[in-house]
């Protein structure tokens, strides 16, 4: 068989996955020592599913990850073993020098004591501190890459962008609507949009003009775009113009046209 | 970083060390592990042991054993799948066989900034339902061929290939 029917045999899939015997491993790793190309495409095999696994991983909260290092790296010094000495005879004659040192090591180890105590002090604070700083370093991360995935979504050339502009019952509120035809995804950047009042929700419509028919694509629940305020909702495929009303949480089935914050035309 | 590269600093159980393995493995383990439990804290727990687990043994893997994601996947299904196996874990076992991984986008109260995942549930959806199944249960759940084949109904003698298939299909939506 040669390289590249052993690659489209799959098997090299199910080695990644650890769903193979001892002895068809063996020859896996027999071809990988002899094949580059396989090496390089059990490489890519596994970048896939690390990605896949990756992506589909809720966020480890932040108590976990110091629980695990606590664990793993925290309280158990290492210990330096020390080997008894028992030839005593060739030390002799440092005995007398021996005492005068012990003396000096003893009011060494006197002030060395009261030191510790201040040491150590230090130490726990500098820990405590780290242990916050990555708190924080987790928090920006996850701040980084929702901000990355709305820059994505901003930068894509194959967007059309739509700016609904502040109706009379909210003059200065505005949104924007990304509608990527080729993914066939629409985004909406909410915002400008003063907060949903308690028990109210901003319901996204899609609207055909002539005659005039709503279409409920979405709705912008808060807990789903916390901090980067940018909503996926429903795919349309023949909007003329898009709206945003407050509704009553669970949404409605026609919009609430009293309460139309937004409008703006393809 | 290549394994060729990591392991080194791996072996030394430093903070380092620490830090690459954690960085570089701990989501997707976490992945996985949570597509088996379905409980956050739960799953939570089943990552702090099983990287216990790995630290403890690490000295004994070698490249031999076959890959150090595949050895350190291998904890983390088993450490998985003992904590749904144990009595005290009040578990509904159909849920292990029905829900896949594509069911952990659908639920938002499972993610905690959804945003982070729409690149992906974008591309994930466009798998087609069998590989979602079939990548599901090879992987994620760590099912063998035959298993596989009983489960979904495919000829034993096409798993290892369609898989391949739908692997491929996934690589070229991530383009590796």
């Amino acid at each position: 068989m040669n390289s590249r029917e052993y690659i489209e045999s799959g098997i090299l899939e199910l080695y990644v996955f650890g769903k193979l015997s001892e002895e068809e491993k063996l020859e896996v790793q027999q071809m990988a020592a002899d094949n580059p190309a396989i090496r390089t495409e059990i490489a890519a095999i596994e970048q896939a599913v690390i990605n896949l696994s990756h992506s589909v991983s809720p966020n480890i909260s932040a108590e976990t990850y110091d629980k695990i290092r606590a664990e793993l790296l925290g309280d158990d010094p290492k210990v330096i073993a020390m080997k008894s000495k028992t030839n005593w005879s060739q030390y002799l004659g440092w005995a007398a020098s021996v005492v005068i040192l012990l003396g000096a090591a003893f009011m060494y180890l006197q002030m060395n004591d009261q030191m510790n105590g201040v040491i150590n002090e230090e130490i726990e604070k500098s820990k405590s501190e780290f242990d916050k700083m990555q708190k924080t370093i987790v928090t920006l991360e996850d701040q980084n890459k929702a901000t990355q995935t709305v820059l994505n979504i901003i930068r894509d050339k194959n967007n059309t962008v739509v700016t609904l502009g502040g109706q009379p019952v909210a003059p200065t509120a505005v949104a924007k609507v990304y509608w990527n035809k080729a993914t066939q995804t629409v985004y909406i950047d909410a915002e400008g949009l003063p907060e949903a009042p308690q028990g109210m929700v901003y319901q996204v419509w899609a609207l055909k003009l002539d005659p005039l028919t709503p279409t409920s694509i979405g709705l912008l629940e808060k807990a789903t775009a916390a901090t980067t305020k940018m909503y996926k909702v429903d795919n349309t495929t023949e909007a003329e113009a898009f709206g945003i009303t407050l509704e009553p949480e669970g949404g409605s089935a026609t919009p609430t046209m009293e309460q139309l914050y937004t409008l703006g035309k393809v | 970083m290549t394994q060729e590269e990591l392991l080194p600093q791996i072996y030394k159980k430093d903070d380092k060390a620490f830090t690459l393995l954690y960085d570089m493995y701990a989501k997707s383990l976490f992945g996985v592990i949570f597509n088996l439990i379905r409980d956050k804290e739960e799953a939570e727990d089943v990552l702090q042991d099983t990287f216990v687990k790995i630290w403890k043994n690490i000295d004994s893997y070698n490249e031999s054993k076959g890959r150090f994601f595949t050895w350190i996947l291998n904890i983390a299904r088993n450490t998985a799948i003992d904590k749904l196996r144990s009595k005290n874990f009040n578990n509904n076992q159909k849920n292990l066989s029905s829900d896949n991984f594509v069911h952990i986008l659908d639920d938002p109260s499972k993610i905690n900034n959804k945003i982070d995942t729409i690149g992906i549930q974008e591309f994930v959806k466009k798998l087609k339902p069998k590989c979602i199944q079939l990548i599901d249960l090879l992987f994620f759940k760590g099912y063998t061929q035959q298993e596989a084949s009983d489960e979904l109904e495919i000829p034993l003698g096409t798993v290892k290939t369609q898989n391949r298939n739908c692997i491929n299909e996934l690589r070229n939506l991530l383009k590796v």
